[in-house]
């Protein structure tokens, strides 16, 4: 699972009203190649819940010395893309779990799957 | 449709039909790919997204990942979402490119609002008219779906199902369904006339209303597609009679007096009188 798609994830249990961010428990993390495209990065940075994407960044130790608040004009600045890409498309949670904040149901992740299936009670 | 072989969504439940063995037809049966690459092409092109911009995308019952494939080519970024852990090991092992969950579509999209710029969906939303649980309504579990997924998109984005619908009764509970979860928009079909190339589109449009793109191959008749899917539950009557003459016609009693003869009975010649009419009497 990749931080981008964490960054979008929320809990669907029923009675859960914002379940977000889910908490993220890793056993196994790994950093994947993956291709620059800084018009995507760019597109996407308004769309990210950046205070979540930091502090997942932080659990996972791959912080790349993010700041706390986004910086004002990141189009123009690669090196901050550049960053930003590596956290959200290349570091990967392999195995853990994920945990919904408000009513601590885990959702575990294998293979790099996070397995998001519900109960018959919980729909 | 064909109506001569089971359909899959009959004989088991998505997660049980889809094992390890109906997983590998879809990484080694190259006539499947080839189907599903194809359909995949057609989705993406009916989602009209602004040329060269990459997009994230969300992908429904993404499976083995092969109309992820495609959205991959073309620069796209996409999360997949199945039920099926076989199908999604399959995709582990072809490498693909987008992330995966497993999830059921009935239980709803665990995503934030706007986050997608559009979804596609190749041969998935069928599934989700079963009850396959006692638990499992088919119109709930639609608006579930259909609700979760109309917050998740952005606005102005469009969702593209490829489907085979049963019957009219079924197009009308998922279309009803997602005008209720406020979607726009409605069916595209590709090659009307055709039973074989013929391809259902539900096209949903989140937000703004645009005007239906037209199916392919429909400048020969301008038939809607109400008419198209009207007549399917009646097309089973004949289900059996392939290549048998209808009852009581002439070519149905030639044949019969034909195999009457064949077994050495006392059959009338054929004459022109054969199989005619007789005039009412009062």
């Amino acid at each position: 699972m990749k931080l981008l798609t964490h960054n979008m994830l929320t809990s669907h249990v029923k009675g859960v009203t914002k379940g977000y961010p889910l908490l993220i428990k890793a056993t196994e993390v790994k950093v994947n190649e993956v291709d620059f495209n800084p018009q995507f990065v760019s597109r996407m940075i308004p769309k990210l819940e950046w205070s979540a994407l930091v502090q997942a960044a932080d659990e996972l130790g791959h912080r790349q010395d993010l700041p706390v608040e986004l910086v004002p004009e990141y189009e123009k600045n690669e090196e901050f893309l550049k960053k930003v890409h590596r956290v959200l498309l290349e570091v990967e949670v392999i195995e853990g779990c994920l945990r919904c904040p408000e009513s601590g149901r885990e959702f575990p992740i294998s293979r790099g799957i996070p397995n998001m299936l519900l109960n018959d009670d919980e729909v | 449709m064909t109506s001569n072989c089971r359909r899959p969504e009959h004989t088991a439940p998505p997660e049980l039909f889809y094992n390890e063995v109906e997983a590998k037809k879809y990484s080694q049966n190259s006539r499947m790919i080839e189907i599903q690459t194809q359909m995949s092409e057609r989705a993406v092109e009916l989602l009209n997204l602004p040329e060269g911009q990459p997009c994230f995308l969300l992908d429904v019952g993404c499976g083995s990942g092969l109309s992820g494939d495609f959205l991959s080519e073309e620069g796209h970024y996409w999360v997949g979402i199945d039920i099926s852990t076989a199908m999604l090991d399959v995709a582990l092992d072809r490498e693909v490119e987008g992330d995966l969950l497993v999830g059921d579509m009935g239980h709803g999209m665990p995503f934030r609002a706007g986050t997608f710029d559009g979804c596609i969906s190749i041969s998935a939303l069928q599934w989700l008219c079963n009850a396959d649980k006692r638990s499992h309504s088919p119109p709930k579990r639609l608006y579930t779906f259909f609700s979760t997924l109309y917050s998740s998109l952005s606005r102005g984005s469009r969702a593209i199902f490829q489907l085979y619908p049963e019957n009219s009764e079924q197009l009308e509970l998922i279309t009803t369904q997602a005008m209720r979860a406020g979607f726009g928009g409605g069916m595209v079909v590709d090659y009307p006339n055709s039973s074989k190339a013929k391809k259902f589109f539900l096209c949903l449009f989140a937000g703004v209303t645009g005007s239906l793109p037209k199916g392919l191959g429909t400048e020969t008749s301008d038939r809607a597609v109400s008419n198209q899917v009207q007549y399917s539950g009646q097309r089973c009557r004949f289900k059996g009679m392939k290549g048998k003459s209808a009852k009581k016609g002439r070519d149905w009693i030639l044949e019969k007096k034909e195999r009457r003869r064949r077994q050495g009975r006392e059959v009338r010649a054929d004459t022109k009188y054969t199989a005619r009419q007789r005039k009412p009497h009062f």
